[in-house]
């Protein structure tokens, strides 16, 4: 990934918070916000702009769950694995998707129209099975419902 | 404009129902009386079973059984003159009790004034005029107890930060809730986030800290939005920066992100993140109270642990301590979900029983299925059975039960769940969330997993348990943090209270609830078969095989037991054994 906009962003960036201490996270929140993940590149650029090592970078995106390295797709399909979704069936909704993308937790579909991620609750419990496509929540979701939902998205990217 | 919520739970407006609803639009027209009353079809008022119900706001009245006879009266005497129909009313005694959550779909998060115009910050200016000392004396009569899940007292936490010298302290609220099941802290920083940061100003004006962090999951992009919004409103209004309130005292909020790390609600780990580093927790003591944030005394309190402090300092901390039980004062907020028939957030008076919140508040088990245990705590509790539930909600009674209060996630688990299937459940996501620093818990959570999983696939013996205590025992001594000594808990509980079902799992090679798929077999009864072929257009290994006129059958050696064709089936004829 090149953008020529990198060097500024990341300048942006690091000016915004260079005046608080244990800045490292919200650093890196803020260029994923940006990009939609932590590219190789802007993460060296952090390390070359800040003077941090870039161990001490990919320590930190490594640890938690919530960052990216690679690039998501077009969707994000996020299945919820609460307890209460998995006591409703989430487990089943993970078993179609993947039937039916045909592709495994944390990939992307070949097309790069589909990431598929599970997620530890998304605090909308009562709801439960829960199935969001990047902001969008879909509840109470059955088995039967998923191929639905993913046509939803895929319609009319198709004809392109 | 009063308003009248029609109660329609499954979304069909019945025919009564529409009828009610059109009779009573009717009247208001023809009688002009549209500008008095809206009419408003809700999917739930938390009242079952009793025909029509309707509930009238802002007075609040439930009514029940209604006919369309009745709607003269309501109109008349409700909703122009604010009286209550004595027998039309429902009138079981309500065991809800709205304190934290008492703002929340009340007042607009967003509008300070609407926040101000219910009492806001005026608990703070009582605060800031008792002095420091007097605010920890009122918050020791108040008996507090922290939220997050130990119930460490309140005043304690903050004297003990008060009394250590130093000139930077800091005061973190904890809002990476990170319990799948649970979302209190979420519908607080939300519904009225004002009262989260009125609580803080008060924490850190007792322990002089002029600091206050929002430590909140990425996860919860609103919750962030309001709290930001809510800090530049108060920026400008005076609320926080210098000298608040003409007192002198200087408070500065800012925000954190977490980023996705179950670990980092434990306190060292989450002063960890906040520095900016890997979520590691550290060896304890020193405590956070004394070496914290920076190295300096840090307190650390729970969303709903704040947002309970404005309202002591409005009503006095012993009115606070009225509520609730002899040990734990107050009302607890829980996350109600699982297999129950009416799942929300509640807030109950600590005390109440966990019958009462499932039963009388949640409406009982969804299709009027078996209950089989409550679940409390999240991955650091325990299953309670059947014959806790009398149990009076407070800490050390459910600590006695093998749970914990936790952070207030409830859920609710009927005959159809495994309790081996869940205690790997909840194992499996604590060995995921494990940091890896420590051995006993990066360890021993996944030879424990190990075992589960050999016992859920029919390979395990009775030796299995014994090792599964043994490890749980060492996890629960040796781990450094609280999510290694506790992510044992579900483990121990269900093997404590559901030993038989572990023991059909490993003698019988049999899963009760038919969760485990290699411990379960599908079968055709071909008397009941109807040969539709949904089963064999469902089944994703095309272990079905037969046509219409000879009928399906299974074929074991092909069948991977997902339980599709038993799911499908319309007439009951795939069994599972």
């Amino acid at each position: 990934m090149v953008v020529e906009t990198l060097k500024d962003d990341v300048q942006a960036v690091i000016a915004r918070w260079k005046d608080r201490e244990g800045n490292l996270i919200m650093i890196l929140h803020d260029i994923q916000d940006r990009y939609g993940y932590v590219p190789r590149e802007a993460a060296l650029e952090v390390s070359r702009q800040s003077d941090m090592p870039l161990a001490r970078i990919y320590e930190v995106l490594t640890f938690y769950n919530y960052f990216k390295l690679e690039a998501p797709g077009k969707f994000n399909i996020s299945v919820c694995l609460g307890t209460a979704c998995y006591l409703k069936g989430a487990a089943a909704l993970i078993a179609e998707i993947r039937h039916v993308l045909r592709v495994e937790e944390g990939q992307t579909t070949k097309d790069g129209l589909f990431h598929l991620q599970i997620v530890r609750c998304l605090g909308c419990c009562g709801l439960a099975p829960v199935i969001t496509v990047d902001e969008k929540v879909y509840s109470a979701v059955k088995r039967s419902d998923v191929v639905g939902i993913i046509a939803e998205h895929s319609k009319g990217l198709e004809a392109n | 404009m009063k308003r009248i919520l029609l109660q329609d739970t499954n979304g069909s407006l019945k025919k009564e129902l529409r009828d009610f609803y059109v009779s009573l639009n009717s009247y208001l027209r023809d009688n002009g009386l549209t500008d008095k009353a809206q009419v408003v079809v809700v999917s739930n008022i938390g009242v079952y079973d009793k025909g029509i119900v309707a509930k009238v706001i802002p007075e609040g009245f439930v009514y029940i059984n209604l006919q369309n006879a009745s709607i003269p009266d309501i109109v008349q005497k409700t909703i122009l003159n604010g009286e209550k129909i004595e027998g039309l009313v429902f009138d079981k005694k309500n065991k809800q009790m709205r304190l934290v959550l008492r703002n929340c779909g009340i007042i607009d998060p967003e509008s300070i004034d609407d926040y101000i115009a219910h009492d806001g910050y005026q608990g703070l200016a009582n605060a800031l005029a008792m002095g420091p000392e007097r605010v920890i004396e009122e918050m020791k009569r108040a008996g507090l107890r922290g939220r997050g899940g130990a119930g460490f007292p309140t005043w304690m936490k903050w004297n003990i930060t008060r009394g250590v010298k130093g000139d930077e302290k800091y005061i973190i609220c904890n809002g990476d809730e990170g319990d799948p099941g649970a979302y209190m802290d979420r519908s607080v920083l939300e519904g009225d986030p004002h009262s989260v940061i009125e609580g803080m100003v008060i924490g850190g004006f007792a322990m002089a800290a002029k600091h206050g962090i929002f430590y909140i999951r990425a996860e919860y992009p609103l919750a962030v939005e309001r709290i930001q919004k809510a800090i530049d409103v108060c920026y400008t209004k005076g609320l926080l920066g210098k000298d608040i309130f003409g007192s002198g005292f200087d408070f500065d909020i800012e925000i954190r992100l977490g980023a996705g790390a179950f670990v980092c609600g434990e306190e060292t780990a989450l002063i960890a993140s906040v520095e900016g580093l890997r979520g590691y927790p550290r060896p304890r003591p020193p405590f956070p109270s004394i070496k914290g944030l920076w190295g300096k005394p840090t307190a650390i309190n729970n969303v709903e642990t704040l947002a309970n402090v404005p309202y002591i300092f409005l009503k006095g901390g012993e009115a606070f301590g009225k509520i609730g039980t002899e040990g734990s004062k107050g009302t607890k907020v829980f996350a109600l979900t699982g297999k129950v028939k009416n799942s929300g957030l509640v807030e109950v008076p600590m005390g109440t029983t966990l019958r009462e919140i499932v039963f009388d508040i949640g409406g009982g088990v969804l299709d009027n299925r078996a209950i089989k245990a409550i679940q409390t705590g999240g991955p650091s509790g325990g299953v309670i059975p059947e014959q806790f539930f009398d149990t009076p909600v407070e800490y050390e009674s459910l600590q006695k039960l093998g749970s914990i209060m936790g952070s207030g996630g409830m859920i609710v688990m009927d005959e159809n769940d495994c309790m081996v299937d869940i205690s790997k459940f909840y194992l499996g996501f604590c060995v995921d969330e494990s940091c890896g620093k420590c051995v006993p818990c990066r360890l021993g959570g996944t030879q424990m997993l190990h075992i589960l999983k050999k016992i859920s696939e029919g390979n395990g013996d009775l030796e299995d348990m014994v090792k599964l205590n043994q490890i749980a025992q060492a996890m629960q001594k040796a781990s450094l943090c609280g999510l290694g000594q506790t992510a044992a808990n579900p483990v121990l509980s269900t093997m404590k209270y559901f030993d038989d079902e572990y023991k059909a799992h490993i003698i019988d090679k049999k899963c009760p609830s038919g969760k485990c798929a290699s411990l379960v077999s599908y079968g055709i009864n071909k008397d009941r078969c109807t040969a539709c072929g949904l089963c064999v257009r469902n089944c994703p290994v095309k272990a079905i095989s037969g046509d219409r006129q000879s009928k399906y059958t299974i074929d074991m050696a092909k069948c991977i037991g997902c339980g599709n064709c038993y799911e499908v089936c319309k007439c009951s004829a795939v069994v599972r054994q």
